[in-house]
């Protein structure tokens, strides 16, 4: 099938690995990272994938960027079959992982660039141009003489993210950019992604994240998956549009410890989700009409509890997340994806 | 491009002297013992008309580990120390262009050990290695060849080291020590036993050793006495071509399978 009006396509990915041998005898000898993955990317997107740890967004990534072959199914990076001609497919992207601290070590910022740069061919003359100019956008430009062997995981972190800009790619992948960054940092990259997609319309970006906010803020679409499958997947605000049929309402309550046994297991409560505060515990619920909030709040009343505030909120990713996959992040986390 | 990054990460040791001590003293030091236990074992020790041979082979072998651990090296290196092999791979560049540019570099070093073994033969034991007498374009010739097989058997060796995952820093040098042995670099191939000698007439390194022998001292040894210096030269580029071949098809198949199997971002955590 061709896809060339495409950036970026994939058709029912799959990626099956090997658990490691000393590992394989407690648990199944597989890992189903991917499970029948399709999505398509047009030129100019940003395009988010979002979901928990273990989702499969890296795994994603690596297929695309040709360093891990599919098991199973197809995709094409900027139209050219990334299984079959993964040279080719070089030539058109970029990389970024976060999270990560690579680099020669004994070699300084910049000259670990203009070495990074020289893999592209990059004119030595414009390399110099726009090291210097990334490097003062995150902040690096009085640093660039250093050896990266003396920087900060954050620093060189940066830096990482300056060399996947550095030769401009067509179609650049970043795999969750802003991790284990502090928020202002990562503020100001998120900042640089779009105003970059601004200056260059002609180029693709796709950012894995387990951010919602960050999806949220940057991307143009996004696909949410969860345990190798997309479940959901279009603009944020059309995500969450469709959600705001079910009103969201948050109860602050103090006096009680755990809802679940008063709100959470209402019948007319289709989703439910609470956080321990310094009083009590907060809810967030989407009931199945307005009308069943009066019955909850005198559930809450018979239970002992307060009700300190009460709102309705506008719905965010998370809220859409949570309505389709059916538990949060941080269940995901804790739970190790056993939800 | 790769061989400035190699010079670079080479020479940037924290201390000239370390580095000097390191690069060079080390690989000195090894072929001078191995020279000397032959002198001291060997009947009539450094009188032996065995003994420039073995002097000019161990000198020259000085290469083969240099470069052959230098290029396997660069593998595990760019992967797990620096962590930049998966960006060199999403990268348009030639993995072999890298991979020899990094050699380069090792080689370099390598070159300035050979030549001050040689110096030292020559000067202080007697090795009668005679200027006048040599055939520079000989030496050109083996020298372009040598490093291009070399080379080869490090992309080789590369490929292998990609797959075979854990802690394998030592495989280049433990190859070149199985080398070492096999191309009659102390024990000419006329005294090994016969299967070993085979394997040894195999290996081009041997032939390579000879025509550095023969380019030095005006002579070879026994074992490929019957061979003119042509056939020499004509068996070091066959078999150089051949290992190419080889070097190729056994380096992109190791790649594929590390592709299968997600080992070019692996951390072996050493
Ligand atoms: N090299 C590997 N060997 C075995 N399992 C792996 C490997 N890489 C990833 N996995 C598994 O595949 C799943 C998806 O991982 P990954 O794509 O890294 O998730 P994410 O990036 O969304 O956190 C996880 O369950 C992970 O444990
Ligand atoms: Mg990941």
């Amino acid at each position: 099938m061709m896809s060339d009006c495409y950036a970026i396509r994939t058709e029912d990915l799959r990626r099956v690995f090997r658990a490691k041998r000393r590992e394989a005898k407690k648990q199944k000898r597989e890992v189903v990272a991917l499970d029948g993955v399709s999505f398509s990317v047009g030129s100019g997107e940003l395009f988010g994938v979002l979901g928990p740890n273990g989702a499969g967004k890296t795994t994603t990534i690596k297929i695309l960027a040709t360093l891990l072959s599919p098991t199973a199914g197809r995709a094409w990076v900027a139209g050219i079959d990334v299984a079959k001609d993964p040279k080719r497919v070089r030539r058109h992207i970029g990389m970024v992982s976060g999270g990560e601290t690579s680099g020669y070590g004994l070699l300084t910022i910049e000259e670990n660039l203009w070495m990074f740069s020289q893999f592209y061919g990059l004119d030595t003359r414009v390399a110099r141009a726009r090291i210097k100019e990334l490097l003062e956008v995150v902040g690096l430009a009085d640093r660039s003489r250093t050896k990266i062997y003396h920087l900060s995981t954050g620093m060189r972190q940066k830096m990482n993210f300056v060399r996947g800009f550095l030769t401009e790619p067509e179609i650049l992948f970043l795999d969750e950019p802003t991790l284990g960054l502090d928020v202002q940092t990562a503020h100001t990259l998120r900042g640089f992604v779009s105003n970059w997609l601004a200056e260059h319309r002609d180029r693709t970006i796709l950012l894995t994240t387990h951010a919602m906010h960050e999806a949220d803020e940057l991307c143009g679409r996004v696909a949410i998956i969860d345990k190798g499958r997309i479940l959901a997947c279009d603009a944020p605000a059309t995500l969450k549009r469709e959600l705001q049929r079910d009103a969201i309402f948050r109860l602050r309550i103090a006096d009680l410890a755990d809802a679940r046994g008063v709100v959470g297991t209402s019948p007319d409560v289709t989703q439910f989700t609470q956080t321990a505060s310094e009083a009590g515990v907060d809810v967030d619920a989407i009931l199945t009409h307005d009308g069943a909030l009066t019955q909850l709040l005198a559930s809450v009343e018979a239970a002992g509890g307060r009700l300190l505030s009460l709102e309705k909120r506008e719905p965010t990713l998370e809220d859409v997340f949570l309505h389709i996959v059916g538990h949060g992040f941080e269940d995901e986390i804790r739970e190790g994806g056993s939800a | 491009m790769a061989a400035w990054l190699g010079w670079q990460i080479e020479s940037n040791w924290a201390d000239p002297f370390v580095f000097a001590i390191y690069s060079l003293v080390k690989p000195l030091a090894g072929a001078l013992i191995l020279v000397f236990m032959y002198a001291v074992i060997a009947k009539d020790g450094l009188h032996s008309p065995l003994f420039p041979g073995v002097f000019v082979g161990n000198a020259l072998f000085i290469y083969v580990p240099a470069v052959l651990a230098g290029i396997s090296w660069t593998i595990i290196d760019d992967r797990e120390h620096y962590g930049m092999l998966k960006y060199v791979y999403t990268a348009p560049v030639n993995v072999f262009a890298y991979l020899i540019g990094r050699g380069v570099a090792k080689a370099i070093v390598a070159t300035v050990a050979v030549v001050i073994m040689l110096l030292l033969g020559t000067l202080a034991l007697g090795v009668p290695v005679r200027l006048a007498g040599i055939n520079w374009l000989f030496v050109a010739a083996t020298l372009v060849l040598g490093s291009a097989m070399l080379s080869l058997f490090g992309i080789l060796l590369g490929g292998v080291t990609m797959i075979t995952a854990r802690h394998n820093y030592g495989v280049g040098e433990a190859v070149a020590g199985g080398l070492y042995l096999l191309c009659g670099v102390v024990f000419p191939l006329d005294t090994l036993p016969a299967w070993l000698a085979a394997t040894g007439r195999v290996i081009p390194i041997s032939y390579w050793l000879e025509a550095f022998r023969r380019a030095l001292l005006g002579h070879g040894t026994e074992a490929f006495a019957s061979l003119s210096d042509g056939v020499l030269l004509a068996v070091i580029a066959g078999s150089t071509a051949v290992l190419a071949v080889l070097a190729v098809l056994g380096f992109r198949l190791a790649e594929r399978r590390a592709r299968a199997k997600g080992l070019l971002d692996m951390q072996t955590m050493y």
